[in-house]
């Protein structure tokens, strides 16, 4: 798994790339404020199917390795549920913030 | 190899001979069949493309952003209220900056619902960053699909190839297909610099904020100025190995006139033999054809219409509360530029496939020729008062 880390630096329109990528504009721009509901793992009873992150429609879950349970990124999950609502095991509880 | 062909058909061939790699195709009325050309050609082997159905409009040109984003050449077509409902996505592939060709054929929008042909399709997405090309006959049709990739994966900016509905769409012309091994040579396999890569991953689309969207928006204008060069020395470049010349504009019997004929597309053929009876007559009259809309032509309408006593704009289309499209940007082109300006007369005309004939415009150039200025912006030809 790569992770896009080539942060365009822009200075000018002379040095910046035609296309809008690349930009590393969501590294500080975090957009989970508006949550109110927060999915929980609870690790023990994670079978490591990771449904849960190939489901994710904002790419909040990280994969670590296939021996790891998949770790929510809270600076961008929405809290939509949509991976409480795929677990195979019901592991994962949408809490209140 | 020449054939007599229908212009959707030559969209389609056109497309063949640029090995396009991806279609994405929904039907609509009168574009069908260059897709299901295309998808004949893919089924056949002769193509090696995806051929891919959508359920939308809106999801043909998605999905032609998507496969042109990992470096694929890429088209699609469609008509009228199939762009219309790709508008959001027009906008997305030129911000995007990708070098898409597509095919529109040239209809009127609804209501009252009509497959016949004017431009307010086309011409309402005026304003996202596409480059847009008006073609006069089947072969202008072929050709432009494949100097629209040439010229497009330089600047990247996408290409609209506009053919009137009906008119060409459906009419068979004489039209010479180009052997693909010279097209080939015109034309290399493209490369695309910052693409959709797992290898090499990068986010795209994401956000541009007040400190760096601007000078986006900024860069997609200097392609467009590059984008003029491009066409016209691509233009060159495609008369030195086809035989067959394209620039911005096309200038017929212009020299030693006094007032000039300035239409686009098929009206320009109606126009040419127009002009040849008119001068027979007498009349010193030329024609400017527009072939290319975006970029706009500045320079070539300032060379032309300069220190002309008149020009005659026809305008299939209309920005309501204003005046016709052409006729507006040729005024607005003038005006911070030295020298005698014509009077320009704008005229609309064959909206919704009604036929702009010969008579049609000997009465507007008689119209114009009585007046010493036209009276206002609008002046309506064949309406039924």
């Amino acid at each position: 798994m790569k992770h896009d880390k080539k942060k365009v630096e822009i200075k000018c329109a002379s040095n910046m790339p035609d296309m809008t990528a690349s930009l590393g504009s969501m590294a500080s721009n975090k957009t989970a404020s508006w949550r109110n509901l927060r999915p929980e793992i609870d690790e023990s009873k994670c079978i490591k199917c990771f449904i849960c992150w190939k489901f994710c429609p904002d790419a909040a879950i990280d994969f670590i390795n296939e021996n790891t349970p998949p770790k929510i990124n809270y600076d961008y999950c929405k809290g939509c549920g949509i991976c409480a609502t795929e677990c195979p095991t019901k592991c994962i509880e949408m809490v209140e913030e | 190899m020449e054939k007599v062909i229908l212009g959707n058909h030559a969209v389609s061939y056109g497309a063949l001979v640029s090995r396009v790699q991806t279609i994405a195709a929904y039907p609509i009325t009168p574009q069908t069949l260059i897709v299901e050309r295309l998808s004949e050609m893919v089924a056949d082997g002769d193509l090696d493309a995806i051929f891919t159905k959508v359920e939308s409009e809106h999801s043909a040109l998605a999905s032609t952003i998507g496969s042109s984003s990992v470096g694929a050449r890429a088209f699609t077509a469609t008509s009228s209220q199939g762009l219309a409902l790709m508008h959001e996505m027009i906008h997305w592939a030129a911000g995007a900056r990708l070098p898409i060709v597509l095919a529109n054929v040239n209809r009127a929008m609804a209501p009252g619902w009509n497959i016949w042909t004017d431009q307010n399709d086309s011409l309402s997405c005026r304003d996202t960053g596409w480059m847009q090309v008006y073609c006069q006959n089947n072969q202008e049709v072929l050709d432009s699909i494949i100097m629209g990739y040439k010229v497009s994966e330089q600047v990247l900016l996408p290409t609209m190839v506009s053919l009137d509905a009906f008119v060409l769409s459906h009419t068979a012309e004489n039209v010479d297909i180009p052997d693909i091994k010279l097209v080939d040579k015109y034309l290399p396999p493209y490369k695309l610099k910052i693409k959709m890569d797992v290898d090499d991953p990068h986010s795209f689309g994401a956000l541009s904020s007040p400190e760096n969207y601007m000078e986006f928006r900024y860069k997609m204008q200097e392609a467009m100025y590059k984008a003029e060069d491009i066409i016209i020395k691509e233009g060159k470049e495609f008369e030195r190995i086809f035989g067959r010349k394209y620039g911005m504009v096309e200038e017929y019997r212009t020299e030693g006139a006094e007032i000039i004929l300035v239409v686009s597309a098929t009206i320009a053929s109606t126009a040419r033999a127009s002009i040849d009876s008119l001068r027979a007559k007498g009349i010193k009259i030329g024609l400017l054809r527009i072939r290319v809309f975006r970029p706009f032509p500045v320079k070539d309408v300032a060379r032309v219409l300069l220190n002309k006593k008149k020009a005659i704009v026809i305008d299939r289309n209309i920005s309501y509360g204003k005046s016709g499209i052409f006729f507006d940007e040729i005024k607005g082109a003038f005006y911070n530029i030295e020298g005698e300006k014509p009077k320009i007369f704008g005229y609309i005309a064959g909206l919704g496939g009604r036929d702009v004939t010969p008579e049609a415009i000997f009465d507007m150039v008689n119209d114009a020729m009585r007046k010493d200025k036209p009276e206002k912006d609008i002046i309506w030809s064949g309406v039924k008062l």
